[in-house]
């Protein structure tokens, strides 16, 4: 539980002065995300302990390293979650490493993801400055919002020291909702949810059957229910932490993973594969041989964008390319946050 | 100013092209030079401010935006964007010798795709048109400041705009998906993406907030939310401000978010009561609207839980609006509230700061004393849910020097949300109204950063310059320096 921002200034410094780029790294949950790093590791892991969480304000602020589970096994004290639920991917993931990945998991299209909770940030730029953007506070409009520019960067415009979250209480009453049907009614279904006043908080089609969660007061809850209909799915929790976490059968094999962005409306894909669809059809993975070209062609041409997740070479380009003239935006912004090139180099896209 | 003198030639050669550029690129009564012309754009609603503009266009293409940037970025000439003018910091203010850029044609909806709940629409269609376009869908537009009805989208964006219901729903940020946007240099660039996220840096964010420094946005994809079944409101009366504040505090312990919670002080409920007859309670020291919003069986559970924390907090008295007539006038009095307190003034100075909701005794108590050392009086209207505090001071610009007590007294009630904890700005923005506070809140460091990322999309620096981010020089030559925490702001740099 210690503050090691003076330790890990310095190293930034050293690292400036040698230029030797840093890979930074929390507890490495995350090492399998975005581009491989060969440079030398800057560890966050000693970085950590909860900074300032008071239930009544919902907002909590912890050092980036601490672990994940530290963070919601306070909030679970308190009544409280974060709203993004986000997946883990093992037992020493951190805040840090959440963030910068920018990950949420099954509640994200109805409660926001990872980068609306963010309130503010602590965070070592390349020249080594440490700088604090945002705050505590629920809205803050002073400044340019550089807080949320950080979520999903993975770390390659600064490294981030601490972060301040809203939270929520937890729902009163949760209920998963099975409707067995294919694919394209399944999208149908959760697409009609979204202009229904009805407190869904996660919807996915997976084996054949759509799941869809609902969360609030118990009144609320029971009243969707017989509004909806469906099976009721007894002790919910486990399907939905096994969704998050990608330990459901369907993430087991060996084939490519990708995980593709649309509409949620899309219609099915004409791709090959296996496909699991959470975020109510918003968020589908795809295991699939298919070449990459292939599904990059198709999705685009519906206005989504792929990203290679697991089981593929993590040294060409695993995240949709960018055009021209966002990628020269991308690259002035690094500039101006990591003039040396210190940080995750490569880590997005190689010439970032 | 600029042209009024038609004998002589106004105009600098550059000033020259410029017109002369803009005149072949637009119809004739799409450029305004005459200073009559000129005149409804010298300021937005932060009236105290004014500044004819050299020129306005008002362009009615993106096409059309991106030859005006070419123009003005070849010959090095700023541009300030502007909505519907209503924004509360000044940020729309023109330049002398700049061009104001008015979106006010781009009017267009241009897409409400209810399956995918987004709309996308121009940035100059009025934030509450999107709402009304998507009502025959059941659905809405969540953010909705209280100059909804008049305010853009475009401008909403610029802003970050909240408004009474983003406890629960967000502010701008949290409620849009893809902007189109024209850089200084001319290009159009594409900024999120109809789905939940876009590959790259979260430039989306970055853009919202971003008060028209780093692009002209020209176009808006909006996420759209289903209208809830029911809303609901109950009013609560405290005889003691501090109680209920911490009322607030109980209800979100309680596990219950409001769709919108709001706190008036004795001032503001009188001055509201006398303008909109809002049935509020005169004699109270201070009240709470608190909306529910959800399913019919939802609403009801979570009042009967609210009205008990309420009276567990010493509420002298729990109403909840019997039909919807009555929840409409207890908004009314609340959303009157800045009119009304200008009925009973000559003028008020609107303050917008936020602080942790555990705060306000503290600082309310501090407002007060000062108020009585100013001689000024105040009436405090409070996003209390999310901690967004509008104390509105009262003065008259007649009375020689009120001016200026008035503004030092908004300086440091600026300066005390810093110190615990919070910030100068919730939702209206810094502009040219809170330059110097923006030297409280940030040191050098984080002004500097933010200045290299304006250059990454302006390096000219022609995008509305002098706004939102002061210069270092700044901040060290003005008396808005400060001990805070024992230190200096900026240490490195040289006192005059």
């Amino acid at each position: 539980m210690a503050d090691m921002s003076a330790a890990l200034q310095q190293q930034v410094h050293d690292a400036i002065y040698t230029r030797m780029p840093l890979n930074i790294r929390g507890g490495g949950s995350k090492d399998f995300l975005g581009r491989t790093s060969a440079d030398k590791v800057l560890s966050l892991a000693a970085h950590r302990g909860i900074v300032d969480y008071d239930p009544r304000e919902l907002v909590l602020s912890a050092r980036a390293g601490t672990p994940l589970a530290e963070i919601e096994e306070a909030l679970t004290a308190a009544n409280q979650m974060l709203t993004f639920e986000p997946p883990h991917f093992g037992a020493q993931a951190t805040l840090g490493g959440t963030i910068a990945c920018g990950l949420s998991g099954p509640r994200r299209p109805y409660a926001g993801a990872a980068r609306d909770a963010v309130l503010g940030c602590k965070l070592l730029n390349g020249h080594g400055e440490l700088l604090s953007f945002g705050g505590q506070v629920m809205k803050n409009v002073a400044g340019y919002d550089v807080s949320r520019l950080m979520v999903g960067a993975y770390g390659t415009l600064g490294v981030l020291l601490e972060v301040s979250l809203k939270v929520l209480p937890r729902p009163a009453a949760i209920l998963t909702l099975l409707h067995e049907c294919p694919q394209s009614e399944a999208i149908r279904r959760m697409s009609q949810l979204l202009s229904q006043p009805v407190p869904v908080d996660a919807a996915c089609y997976h084996a054949g059957h759509c799941h869809i969660r609902l969360a609030g007061s118990e009144q609320a809850v029971q009243h969707a229910h017989e509004q909806l209909g469906g099976e009721a799915l007894e002790k919910c929790a486990p399907f939905w932490h096994s969704l998050r976490e990608q330990q459901l059968p369907f993430f087991s094999g060996s084939k490519p993973l990708y995980r593709v962005m649309v509409k949620p409306a899309t219609p099915p894909l004409p791709l090959n594969g296996a496909w699991l669809l959470d975020w109510g059809g918003a968020q589908r993975w795809l295991v699939s041989d298919e070449p990459l070209d292939r599904i990059r062609a198709q999705v685009s041409a519906v206005g989504g964008h792929v990203s290679q997740y697991r089981n593929t070479a993590h040294d060409a380009e695993v995240f949709e390319p960018l055009n021209a003239a966002l990628f020269n935006i991308h690259q002035r912004l690094k500039n101006s946050f990591d003039p040396h090139g210190i940080f995750n180099r490569g880590r997005i896209y190689p010439a970032l | 100013m600029v042209a009024a003198t038609a004998a002589i030639n106004p105009y600098t050669p550059t000033q020259e092209a410029l017109l002369n550029g803009l005149f072949a690129l637009l119809p004739a009564t799409a450029v305004l030079t005459d200073a009559e012309d000129l005149r409804p754009f010298e300021c937005d609603a932060l009236s105290v401010y004014r500044r004819l503009p050299l020129v306005v266009v008002l362009p009615e293409t993106i096409a059309q935006v991106q030859a005006i940037m070419r123009l003005c970025h070849q010959l090095q000439v700023p541009v300030v964007a502007r909505g519907a003018g209503t924004g509360l910091s000044g940020g729309a203010l023109p330049l002398g010798d700049g061009v104001l850029l008015s979106l006010a044609r781009f009017q267009r909806i241009l897409h409400i795709d209810p399956h995918n709940a987004l709309a996308t629409v121009q940035p100059g269609v009025r934030n509450l048109a999107i709402s009304e376009a998507a009502a025959v869908h059941g659905m809405y537009y969540a953010p909705d400041p209280s100059s909804q009805i008049a305010c853009t989208i475009g401008g909403n964006v610029a802003e970050n705009s909240g408004g009474v219901h983003c406890l629960k729903y967000g502010l701008t940020v949290h409620n849009i998906l893809m902007l189109k946007v024209v850089t200084m240099q001319g290009e159009l660039l594409t900024i999120g993406s109809e789905t939940l996220d876009s590959p790259g840096y979260d430039l989306l964010a970055l853009m919202t907030g971003s008060e028209g420094m780093l692009g002209i946005i020209v176009e808006v994809t909006v996420k759209l939310l289903a209208r809830p079944e029911r809303a609901q409101v109950v009013l609560a009366a405290f005889d003691d401000v501090v109680k209920a504040g911490e009322a607030v505090g109980a209800i979100i312990a309680a596990g219950i978010i409001p769709a919108g919670l709001e706190m008036m002080d004795r001032l503001a409920i009188q001055a509201a009561e006398d303008f909109a007859h809002a049935s509020y309670p005169r004699d109270a020291e201070a009240i709470l609207l608190c909306e529910l919003d959800g399913s019919n069986a939802e609403v009801s559970e979570y009042i009967m839980a609210v009205r008990h924390v309420l009276t567990q907090s010493g509420a002298t008295e729990v109403r909840t609006a019997v039909d919807e007539a009555e929840r409409q006038l207890f908004w009314k009095g609340r959303k009157s509230a800045f009119p009304a307190v200008g009925r009973i003034s000559p003028d008020y100075y609107c303050m917008d700061g936020t602080i942790p909701r555990r705060q306000l005794p503290q600082v309310l108590r501090q407002i007060s004393q000062w108020s009585q050392e100013y001689g000024l009086a105040v009436a405090n209207v409070f996003h209390a849910g999310d901690g967004n505090l509008h104390p509105l001071i009262l003065f008259d610009a007649n009375k020689a020097g009120e001016l200026a007590r008035t503004e030092e007294f908004g300086r440091r009630i600026l300066q005390l949300c810093v110190e615990v904890g919070g910030t100068i700005t919730g939702e209206h923005g810094v502009g040219m109204e809170k330059i110097d506070q923006m030297c409280i809140q940030f040191q050098s460091g984080e002004l500097a950063q933010f200045h290299a990322v304006k250059a990454a999309f302006d390096p000219a620096g022609l995008l509305n310059p002098g706004k939102a981010v002061p210069t270092l020089h700044r901040c060290a030559e003005l008396g808005a320096m400060h001990i805070h925490h024992g230190q200096l702001p900026h240490p490195e740099l040289e006192r005059f």
